[in-house]
């Protein structure tokens, strides 16, 4: 089980690293890039908590494995904004109560991203889609697909 | 949860992996890897070696040829699900895929990993069984094709064989009159069918002239139903002629109970569904698409 060289790019940094072929790419931003803002609930890829971006496309990192992002451009919730500096979808969700306990926020944030990305104008139904595959045990999704609404609507405002 | 260790080996061209495939009797072929990897986190597979061919981008592809739609095995769902070519010529996968899975895991998986993956309840097999695909196995004795209705041999076993690789998926064009519907019951949005129904339906003046049924979810594989694909030909396409087919249908399978579902319900939805099926497909003959 020979460690494969790998490098890719983070939230717009670059890494070089040994890796295990297991070595999944949910463990290896957690724990080797020490980026813990993308989280592991089920890890086999039924809750979405781990939902990044891999060269602009939203994938679960923990059915992905490091080596298989070799070369690729990685997002995670990181990337996204900052307390100070926060992305218009981590401000809604804030303001609208989209989050309890937080713990698979960052999975819909990254799912959000994608639709808000190629669907600036997505309805409520397409919202309910694009986030059915992001579970959350605790508020009951309506207030996480308004703040979604709420977040389309600001960065609607933000290209005028 | 940790994968158990593997051999890992990243194949630069087909040939690469195919000598690989040929070498290491213990290897899998690792392609989006969205049911292999969750397989391998639970440790219900332990494969020794896993040959990536992520980087076979000349199996990526979905091109029209002649009278055939050739999909590339790679190609991952995401660029099958929008594709104008597969909703021109195979409007039924185009259906299908708004059942399968979520965005992440379609943007991922990849139609050929999904068939040779062969789980019972994936509405896949069952889009290439009822548009009569043909499945191209590639190895290094050369290439040989097999009908979709034969690739799906039980639970999560294919006619593949250790030393080939699905290269490709050839689907004959949909003939502009033919009528198509993908019916599905899952609990939530995405998950595997309860039970999926698959229908293509000809039906040039009123009476059926040619139908396939292919139902997931019911057995250990696709099942194409020819019980209902019988009592529908030559049949007057109205509510007696729907509900004649989905009783056949109904009187075909013998599907498991688990937690989800028990077999009378569902053979219950593959009553419903092969009507709606039908009946849609129906719905849709002579319009061209």
């Amino acid at each position: 089980m020979d460690s494969v060289k790998i490098a890719l790019t983070v939230n717009g940094r670059r890494h070089e690293r040994e890796v295990e072929p297991r070595r999944l790419l949910s463990d290896f931003l957690r724990e080797d890039l020490r980026l813990t803002g993308t989280h592991l609930a089920c890890e086999h890829g039924v809750c979405g908590s781990c939902t990044i971006l891999m060269n602009g496309q939203t994938a679960r990192s923990c059915l992905t494995f490091a080596v298989m992002a070799d070369g690729a451009e990685i997002t995670t919730i990181e990337g996204l904004g900052s307390v100070e500096n926060m992305h218009p979808l981590q401000a809604a969700f804030w303001e609208k109560h989209g989050l309890q306990c937080g713990f698979c926020t960052p999975g819909m944030l990254m799912s959000a991203l994608e639709l808000l990305r190629e669907n600036p104008d997505a309805s409520s139904e397409e919202i309910h889609q694009a986030l059915a595959g992001n579970l959350c045990r605790c508020t009951g999704y309506q207030t996480i697909v308004e703040a979604v609404e709420a977040a389309a609507e600001t960065m609607r405002g933000a290209e005028r | 949860m940790k994968p158990a260790p593997f051999d890992y080996v990243r194949a630069d061209s087909v040939e690469g992996a195919l000598s690989a495939l040929a070498e290491q009797p213990e290897a899998r072929v690792l392609a989006g890897g969205q049911s292999l990897i969750a397989m391998m986190n639970l440790r219900l597979l332990k494969p020794g070696c896993l040959i990536d061919i992520n980087r076979l981008s000349e199996l990526d592809y979905i091109r029209a040829e002649g009278d055939e739609l050739a999909i590339g095995a790679l190609t991952r769902h995401t660029a099958a699900a929008t594709s104008p070519l597969v909703a021109e010529h195979c409007p039924l996968m185009t259906a299908a895929y708004g059942h399968i899975a979520n965005r992440a895991v379609r943007n991922r998986g990849t139609v050929g990993g999904n068939l040779c993956h062969a789980d019972p309840a994936s509405e896949n097999p069952a889009v290439a069984i009822a548009s009569g695909a043909t499945l191209v196995l590639t190895s290094l004795d050369g290439e040989r094709r097999i009908a979709a209705e034969d690739f799906f041999l039980s639970l999560y076993e294919t006619a593949a064989e250790q030393n080939e690789l699905l290269t490709e998926i050839r689907i004959p064009k949909a003939p502009a009159n033919q009528g198509w519907s993908f019916q599905e019951v899952s609990t939530r949005k995405g998950d595997f069918a309860l039970v999926g129904v698959a229908a293509t339906l000809d039906c040039p003046n009123g009476t059926c002239s040619d139908a396939r049924v292919v139902a997931v979810g019911v057995g250990e594989r696709a099942e194409r139903l020819g019980a209902a694909e019988t009592a529908i030909k030559g049949a007057v396409v109205d509510e007696a002629g729907l509900a004649a087919a989905a009783a056949a249908a109904r009187d075909a399978v013998d599907p498991p109970s688990d937690f989800h579902a028990d077999s009378e319900f569902r053979r219950d939805l593959v009553f419903t569904l092969t009507r709606r099926a039908l009946g849609e497909a129906h719905g849709r003959c002579g319009k061209g698409g």
